[in-house]
């Protein structure tokens, strides 16, 4: 009884060593990124697993990422050691960042680093990786392209008419929309649609140009399939045949080329009156005050940077890099053919490079939630366009105020709140 | 038995309830009527002047509406039936009380597959020949649709609920005034509506409170086959606390489903008053 007594004590106190070990080396990486479970897991295998002493990688929801992120830092103690997310998730959590001033990161592009000081004068956050959006059409779709337009410089009208031959042709219609309620149709309306007819995604919000660009969504909608409220991630619906031309988050779309890399083409985003607006998209790490060992947490940030880790990240999450990387020769399709539509939507010459919301803080799922808003009444619920734009404005300008957020691209610059006109 | 002794048993849930109940509630009902530290209704006011309180505030009675009546009728058959079996009476019961062990997302996921463009009933259909492609029947261009599909999902999964306290309260009820009722006449129909219905009263006030709330909690079914094209009052209240993160507003949203629950709980207990000398 006693020597039972005895090993029972051996073990729990080995127990206890060993969880005591592991609580300290381990990492917690607190992150939104990478949510669906194979790219969690691909982060975990093939991107964390080489630095040495341990990565516990974690992909929450964007709201229990937020509510245990913020209960750590009111608490003033916690156990995450980096913080990942987008650029909007980051701000939330701002104030309880620390300076990374002292990592080396000189190898990212100053401006792409200058967004993670997130208005402050300190580093609070280090670009981790980057992506856009683009179109994507099945190969049987180009057959219907309308004459004399060009792929890579696409206008919306094209964009109505091609989908309009389709649907007629086909007998049903034939581009997908994300409009789920995890799409990111949000990011569309303020990155793309508005600001390639307006030329702005909040001081223009009501304009006769908005009007117009709303009008011309509504006519797009006539020939996208009504299933596309269900649609989250457009890469299924490809797959599947079920769409043949869409626009999705290129770390969206990758499985499809990855799938059936023979199938698809992915082209620019198209432009209207104001230019070719598109989005992009900067996730980030930072570590917050309450991180058990900050200097462990820095290291793991270098780590993320090296070039190979950046390659095994793009791999494992279709998010690129954010240093100069040299790419192997066998990276996957999806990223083949994402990145001369890339290339050519960024060199365009009417291209229009639009930030993602900053400076929002908390507020940002109620900025996102304005355009949503817009779009169930307006293209869902059928409702008038001035009218809908006329309250929806009222809503906006007051979060505007409230989160006193200066206006960013392709906005001009303002002092203090970003107006609605 | 000493005296403290009943008190020391109903200690650990009473600790429990004041954790894990009471102190969050008294925090969201605190939450609800304060912003930027001060007392004030500006959450309600929030919540309410968004268009999509009164979508949700509609669908939600909507759905109670539907739902709990169509449940009443079909447990009070399913009691009366299960109470006459001489045999195989518990296998039925079983039976009946399978959906109960299905957590209520999965309910949905399964009427989901069922309704979905790609699911069992397009490919029945198409299988048979009665239709040449699936259609798509979960679209916003058919709220009326999604709503069927939501009361069909709702009915399957909670009326065994009802049935088993039904069951229960007809167990009780002594056989003498049924065949007394007999004795002097009555129809079948006639027991049954005279004496069974105001005898079962205690229990169909439990049943029906337990239902109507839980009608009003509704949530994983709705967001199954509805996504945001059906709002509730509950997919609302997650909206504004995990998207929109506003959880002034969502604690607001809480309390009117608080409001609504205890609201409908005084009706029935009023409609179904039992006096307090039938009380056994």
């Amino acid at each position: 009884m006693t020597s039972f007594k005895t090993f029972l004590g051996a073990v729990s106190g080995l127990a206890l060593t060993f969880g005591a070990v592991s609580a300290q080396a381990e990492v917690l990486f607190w992150s939104t990124q990478a949510q669906p479970v194979e790219e969690t897991q691909k982060m975990r295998d093939e991107v964390v697993a080489g630095f040495e002493p341990g990565v516990d990688y974690q992909a929450p929801e964007t709201g229990p990422w937020l509510t245990r992120a913020q209960a750590e830092l009111s608490a003033g103690s916690g156990a995450v050691g980096i913080l990942g997310g987008l650029h909007g998730d980051l701000t939330a959590v701002r104030g309880g960042l620390s300076d990374l001033g002292d990592i080396d990161i000189s190898a990212i592009p100053a401006d792409l680093a200058a967004f993670g000081k997130l208005e402050t004068d300190q580093q609070k956050y280090i670009p981790w990786m980057q992506a856009t959006f683009l179109m994507v059409a099945n190969k049987k779709a180009l057959d219907y392209l309308p004459e004399g337009a060009d792929l890579n410089a696409l206008s919306y009208d094209q964009l109505i008419e091609w989908s309009r031959a389709m649907a007629e042709g086909e007998g049903s219609p034939k581009f997908g929309f994300p409009a789920g309620p995890k799409g990111l149709k949000h990011r569309f309306f303020q990155g793309f649609l508005l600001p390639s007819y307006s030329g702005s995604t909040v001081t223009e919000f009501r304009s006769a140009e908005a009007e117009e660009a709303w009008g011309k969504f509504r006519d797009l909608w006539q020939y996208t399939n009504p299933a596309s409220t269900n649609y989250n991630f457009m890469q299924e619906q490809l797959v599947n045949d079920e769409v043949w031309l869409t626009f999705d988050h290129i770390a969206r779309i990758s499985e499809a080329f990855n799938s059936r890399p023979d199938d698809f083409v992915a082209f620019p985003v198209p432009s209207g009156p104001k230019g070719r607006g598109f989005m992009t998209v900067v996730a980030g790490m930072g570590v917050p005050e309450t991180a058990p060992d900050k200097d462990e947490a820095k290291a793991l940030i270098e780590y993320m940077l090296k070039p190979e880790t950046q390659i095994a990240t793009l791999r494992a999450t279709n998010f690129y890099p954010v240093v100069a990387v040299d790419l192997p020769e066998d990276v996957p399709a999806s990223v083949k053919a994402s990145g001369p539509a890339i290339e050519a939507m960024t060199s365009a010459e009417d291209a229009l490079p639009v930030l993602l919301p900053m400076g929002m803080g908390d507020l940002n799922g109620q900025f996102n939630q304005v355009y949503v808003d817009t779009f169930e009444q307006i293209v869902l619920a059928g409702r008038d366009i001035r009218p809908t734009l006329e309250q929806q404005a009222e809503a906006l300008r007051a979060l505007m105020n409230q989160a006193e957020a200066p206006c960013w691209l392709p906005d001009a610059p303002s002092q203090g709140a970003c107006p609605v006109n | 038995m000493p005296r403290y002794l009943p008190y020391l048993l109903l200690l650990p849930a009473t600790v429990f309830l004041i954790i894990f109940f009471l102190y969050p509630f008294t925090q969201v009902a605190i939450e609800s009527v304060t912003s930027n530290g001060e007392w004030s209704l500006a959450n309600f006011q929030k919540a309410t002047s968004h268009w999509k309180f009164g979508e949700a505030f509609k669908n939600t009675m909507l759905l109670a509406a539907l739902v709990v009546p169509i449940q009443l009728v079909m447990s009070l058959t399913m009691a009366t039936v299960v109470q006459k079996l001489q045999k195989g009476r518990s296998a039925i019961l079983y039976i009946f009380a399978i959906p109960l062990g299905i957590s209520d997302l999965a309910a949905g996921l399964i009427w989901l597959s069922i309704f979905e463009q790609s699911g069992f009933l397009n490919s029945m259909l198409v299988g048979l020949g009665l239709i040449e492609q699936p259609i798509l029947y979960l679209s916003y261009q058919s709220p009326w649709i999604i709503l069927f599909a939501i009361v069909l999902a709702e009915v399957w999964r909670a009326t065994a609920i009802m049935m088993v306290i039904i069951v229960a309260g007809l167990g009780l009820i002594p056989r003498e005034y049924g065949e007394a009722a007999e004795v002097f006449g009555a129809t079948r129909w006639q027991r049954f509506y005279k004496v069974t219905l105001p005898m079962l009263r205690p229990s169909l006030q439990t049943a029906l409170i337990l239902r109507v709330i839980l009608a009003f909690e509704v949530f994983a079914v709705v967001i199954a086959l509805g996504g945001t094209q059906m709002p509730v009052l509950m997919s609302e209240t997650f909206n504004w606390q995990f998207n929109l993160q506003d959880r002034g507003v969502a604690a607001a949203y809480a309390m009117v489903i608080l409001a609504v629950s205890v609201l409908f709980t005084l009706i029935i207990l009023r409609a179904l008053h039992v006096p307090k000398e039938a009380r056994t």
